[in-house]
């Protein structure tokens, strides 16, 4: 569950997150005694994912171990650097009419595919044409549907022109660029998964290609001699799937992986030991996911704002991240990931204060019995609070609420509910009183889908029934400008619009914990994490490991 | 015996059809689609168009005998269809994949448990109330009671991290492919040793119970006392009078468990990353990944039917008194 919801609403799923980074360094570069910290071509790299991969074409999955594996295959036409800007990879420069109904890619030249026939303008209107066709069972189709039509204009040279302004245009190609050589006669036939390429032969620009994989076992990957920004110095890449977290912990404590992610309980209370870190540098910087106590609307005892606010007033974040991650999080006013350009630092959270709880009640007409339990017209204030099962931390939260809530005279139930069934029957149907869930943001701020009245359908994404016209407003104008300096404005007076509301209460974004085997050098921790620059990752000489391969 | 088995054989083809028809009911009873489940459940990107597609793409819209219907006629052609996951792939490959690593772990493990059971059985009962039966019960009750991934943990941490005798979990080291091939050979087995160890840990109470049990009724029967007062060996008595009559019921079990061959233990397979059929089924119920599922029950209910089948032919090659009574019928 935890990797389903990582994944979620991610436009790109980059691992892109936000904020400050720290590196823990255990034995850092300085203490080196031996050899000098230069890069060096070779070794292999084990990373250890829980999930496994559904495709080997990114273009037609969303879940985080695809794309991980596939970013290291393919290109798109930009990325994300450090800090989260947009740059140019397999682009080497765009320009964006005034408009924003134009934009213009220039190529870099000289790029081929792994199987040496050179990447032109044709491949980028090939998967464009792919992403939109109604037999490819891609998740990207609303990215591009604003689109009018894509041309080569030259062999190096590629015109998008849009129906109307998008703020997502140049974002969204990100998309990993696709070989029509090869692809082109299944995409016609709406067999893409048909396709070698999806299981057994991906061929893509990036600066590694794939070399073999095990299905529920492992993908190795192996760097790309002629990548054209340069051979990446790891040789070799090892994914190997692992599907229990406790394993991969013994795994990366064995010294058996390289790169994994910890659970806070791992990483605060079980490596904190000499031999540990000196094995292994941690890293810690807030993830792009939030975890949120959110209402069906419908309910006219939670339509009423005041008891929502009450609610916030009643739970206490802070304790609550100390509870449920040892505090290895940071506490949510909303849901643009803190620190980046959309996130406004001026919105407060609403403090832990019982007696303005309370009063909040008792204006909205909820009265104190005998029993100390509140009334309204004669019936009790209880409801079912639902969440998923398998997610430790959803749990934790649900039963905190509880404890918080009786506080205030509110009995709350506690189900779980297995995934399928949750989604079905109770949040497609609306069938619900509270519940406990998450959200992943992806790297544009974009999150009409999430909270515009129009979004209520039973399959659409407005689960709670928000509707707001201010909010509704600001979202369509954040989404149709594609100048950053003025959606800036309206996302943060939309992130203080929906904290004043409080439609769901946000509790926390979760940090990102991963561990990296210290003999890896040129990690630069940022906003984006620290995968963004894996290709300058190096093993200096002396200390690699896996010299065979 | 031959018109035997074929009159079973025949009557086993519509059994197998009510197998399928209400497991194939059963499974679609359970709440959730393949289409939602897909690509990135609650994902931002997903649109109800792509879910109404999906639907009409794997026939989800039509009602469930229409659907039965058609797995039922691409069945009968051998085609088992391809998986609602989100890769797509052929069913057949998916499971082919999977099943060897399953079959050979669960293959090893009974050879295992059947050649420590049966002495442990047959010692338990002959010295009935011994210090041996006292330890040997207890050593089986103890394997029985211990949850698998509590004891593969601690086996990981044991062998893996604080000895480094063994790997911790997978199939093969990193570097298998550079090895040579004795080395390729050790190198697996050292990597199946903590699985089979936890699975047959778990597994001996139940046969060698089961030995221990039937030995003991037996050794209490007149013909027993005849043949020791014959003067025979007590060794031959044991070995050869009561041991064959005593291995009767265990036959029956063997077959039973059979079809459990392929199942492959979810937990074990979870805990030590193998990527067996256990993974594969899990994932398969909850993605909703019917023609997976579907799949993988008429392999299995094919087989225990073959396997009733076979351990009814055994029963009347090993008891000479199965045989002769169906030849005076």
């Amino acid at each position: 569950m935890v990797k389903r919801l990582r994944r979620l609403g991610a436009l790109i799923t980059l691992v892109v997150v936000a904020g400050g980074c720290t590196g823990e360094a255990g034995g850092g570069a300085g203490e080196r005694k031996t050899g000098a910290i230069v890069p060096a071509n070779g070794d292999s790299l084990i990373e250890a994912s829980i999930g496994n991969v559904s495709s080997l074409i990114p273009n037609i999955t969303s879940d985080s171990a695809s794309h991980e594996v596939g970013d290291l295959m393919y290109n798109g036409l930009v990325t994300l650097d450090r800090d989260l800007n947009v740059v140019g990879e397999l682009a080497k420069s765009w320009k964006l009419a005034k408009d924003c109904l134009t934009l213009d890619f220039q190529l870099q030249p000289g790029v081929r595919w792994h199987d040496g026939k050179p990447m032109t303008a044709a491949d980028v209107v090939f998967t464009w044409e792919t992403t939109v066709n109604p037999k490819t069972p891609s998740p990207y189709k609303s990215d591009f549907q604003d689109v009018e039509r894509v041309e080569a204009v030259g062999p190096h040279d590629v015109r998008v022109v849009y129906k109307r302004p998008y703020a997502k245009a140049l974002l969204s190609w990100a998309l990993p660029i696709l070989p029509r050589h090869l692809l082109e006669s299944y995409v016609k036939a709406g067999k893409i998964k048909e396709a070698p390429q999806n299981w057994t032969a991906p061929v893509g620009t990036g600066p590694y290609r794939f070399k073999e994989m095990k299905s529920g076992e492992k993908i190795v990957v192996v760097a790309n001699p002629e990548y054209f920004k340069g051979r990446p110095h790891i040789s070799r890449v090892v994914y190997r799937i692992i599907p229990s977290q406790a394993t991969i912990f013994l795994e990366v404590k064995a010294k058996g992986v390289d790169v994994a992610g910890l659970t806070a309980l791992q990483y605060k209370r079980q490596t904190e030991y000499p031999a540990f870190e000196k094995a292994y540098n941690k890293y810690r910087y807030p993830g792009a996911g939030y975890t949120y106590f959110g209402f069906n609307l419908k309910d006219p005892r939670f339509a009423d704002r005041r008891v929502r606010l009450a609610f916030a007033h009643a739970i206490n974040k802070q304790g609550l991240l100390d509870g449920v991650v040892l505090g290895l999080g940071r506490p949510a006013t909303g849901s643009f990931r803190p620190g980046t350009w959309a996130d406004n630092p001026a919105v407060k959270g609403i403090p832990y204060d019982l007696q303005r709880a309370q009063a909040l009640l008792a204006e909205a007409g909820w009265k104190r019995t005998n029993g100390g339990l509140l009334e309204k017209d004669g019936k009790p204030f209880t409801f079912e609070l639902l969440t998923n099962q398998g997610n430790d931390e959803r749990k934790k939260i649900a039963e905190i609420i509880q404890a918080s809530l009786r506080e205030l005279g509110v009995t709350v139930e506690i189900r779980i509910l297995e995934w399928a069934a949750f989604l079905k029957e109770h949040i497609k149907k609306r069938q619900f009183d509270a519940i406990v869930l998450g959200w992943g943001t992806g790297a544009d701020p974009d999150q009409y889908v999430v909270w515009h009245s129009s979004q209520m359908g039973p399959d659409d994404l407005n689960h709670i029934s928000y509707s707001n016209p201010e909010v509704d407003a600001l979202l369509e104008a954040g989404r149709s400008s594609c100048h950053q300096a003025e959606r800036v404005r309206f996302y943060h007076r939309l992130h203080q619009a929906l904290a004043d509301d409080q439609p769901v209460i946000f509790l926390y974004w979760r940090d990102a914990l991963p561990v990296v085997s210290n003999r890896i050098f040129g990690i630069d921790p940022g906003p984006a994490g620290i995968k963004w620059n894996f290709t300058d990752w190096f093993v200096p000489k002396h200390l690699q490991r896996y010299t065979a391969g | 015996m031959l018109a035997y088995a074929l009159r079973r054989l025949l009557l086993a083809l519509p059994l197998l059809l009510g197998i399928t028809f209400v497991s194939f009911v059963v499974i679609h009873l359970a709440p959730g689609d393949p289409s939602e489940l897909q690509s990135g459940d609650l994902s931002m990107q997903h649109s109800a168009q792509a879910y109404k597609q999906m639907r009409e793409e794997y026939g989800l819209d039509k009602s469930l005998p229409v659907q039965y219907w058609n797995w039922l006629s691409r069945l009968v052609r051998l085609d088992f269809g391809r998986s609602f996951a989100p890769d797509g792939r052929p069913v057949l490959a998916k499971i082919g994949e999977r099943l060897p690593i399953t079959l050979l772990l669960n293959i090893v493990e009974m050879l295992i448990i059947v050649s420590l059971a049966v002495p442990i059985g047959v010692l338990s009962a002959t010295r009935q109330y011994s210090t041996f039966d006292k330890i040997t019960t207890i050593f089986v009750f103890v394997g029985f009671a211990t949850p698998d991934f509590w004891l593969a943990l601690l086996l990981m941490i044991l062998f893996g991290v604080r000895l480094d005798w063994l790997p911790v979990s997978g199939l093969r080291s990193l570097n298998w492919e550079y090895l040579s091939f004795w080395r390729q050979q050790w190198d697996f087995l050292g990597h199946l040793a903590l699985p089979i160890l936890v699975a047959t840990f778990g597994g001996l109470a139940g046969f060698s119970r089961y030995m221990r049990q039937s030995m003991l009724e037996v050794i209490r029967q007149d013909y027993i006392q005849s043949a020791r007062a014959k003067g025979l060996a007590e060794r031959v008595v044991v070995g050869k009078h009561a041991l064959r009559n005593a291995l009767l019921p265990i036959v029956t079990i063997l077959g039973l468990s059979l079809p459990g061959l392929i199942g492959g233990s979810v937990i074990v397979e979870w805990i030590f990353a193998i990527p067996g059929m256990g993974q594969l089924m899990v994932q398969a119920a909850f993605e909703r990944d019917y023609p997976v599922l579907m799949g993988n029950l008429v392999i299995v209910s094919t087989l225990t039917l073959t396997a009733n089948l076979a351990a009814d032919i055994a029963y009347s090659l090993v008891d000479p008194r199965i045989r002769v009574g169906r030849r005076r019928r």
